[in-house]
């Protein structure tokens, strides 16, 4: 027998109210990092040892700040996630657990908008 | 929530009790990788910003990458990228649901590990400009 109200069964979301969607993005964006991490390791040799006018100029071109960009937003969502299991994992106080959760969605803030700042910045010249 | 646990309550033996396996050894280097490698994403992004600020600070976050002691953590991280990239590939095997039998198993951790440390190599091979 389930034990479960119609609307707690359609929506699915389970105890912690959150579904499968966390086990999902992170699915998601491991998919997405495999042609990306190709692409920031082939960006990073092609410009080993080049100057600053190099990077700035390579960032003219919409595709790479695009993939770059693409890159960072992705790498910071993955990096959330899988942050905060491992502090749900491991740390079992309360405060501290979420005190360290919260310092983990402000890393990944402020690694998203430097990242995707820098990317524009040169990209578009401001 | 109140904190109900028990501390003085018994524990079942845990994962001292087995015997140390490459798959076991692999998991919990997946985890580490992943986690270290959020710091490489801190160096990633200190190295875009600064590009975008001022060739003086772009050459000052150069030579720091490019010092004995930047040069070394770079290469970790390059092999922590590849291998929690080839790590994540086999994850992604186990769940379209294949891949479970011991036989592959083993294979796959070995193909991990070994794919890694090969292609940490070129890259780096190509980045020193070894021909």
């Amino acid at each position: 027998m389930l034990k479960k109200t119609p609307l707690g069964q359609v929506l699915g979301l389970g105890s912690a109210k959150a579904g499968t969607e966390h086990w999902w993005h992170q699915r998601v964006t491991a998919i997405a990092g495999i042609p990306l991490v190709i692409f920031l390791v082939g960006y990073l040799l092609v410009h080993r040892g080049a100057s600053r006018a190099d990077i700035v100029a390579s960032m003219h071109n919409p595709f790479v700040a695009i993939l770059m960009g693409l890159t960072i937003a992705n790498l910071v969502w993955h990096m959330r996630l899988g942050l905060q299991v491992v502090i749900e994992d491991y740390v079992h106080t309360d405060h501290t657990k979420y005190a360290l959760l919260l310092l983990n969605t402000f890393f990944a803030v402020v690694m998203a908008v430097a990242g995707l700042y820098a990317i524009l910045k040169m990209s578009i010249g401001l | 929530m109140a904190d109900t646990r028990n501390a003085g309550r018994p524990l079942s033996p845990h994962l001292q009790v087995y015997k140390k396996s490459l798959t076991m050894t692999l998991s919990i280097v997946h985890r580490i990788t992943g986690v270290a490698l959020s710091a490489g994403t801190l160096l990633l992004v200190w190295w875009l910003t600064a590009a975008a600020t001022s060739d003086q600070y772009f050459d000052f976050v150069q030579s720091v990458f490019g010092s004995w002691i930047g040069k070394p953590v770079l290469f970790g991280f390059t092999w922590a990228l590849i291998h929690h990239t080839l790590g994540g590939i086999r994850h992604l095997v186990w769940d379209t649901g294949h891949g479970f039998d011991l036989k592959d198993v083993e294979m796959g951790a070995k193909l991990t590990l070994a794919g890694s440390i090969i292609l940490t190599v070129i890259v780096w091979a190509i980045a020193l400009g070894v021909s």
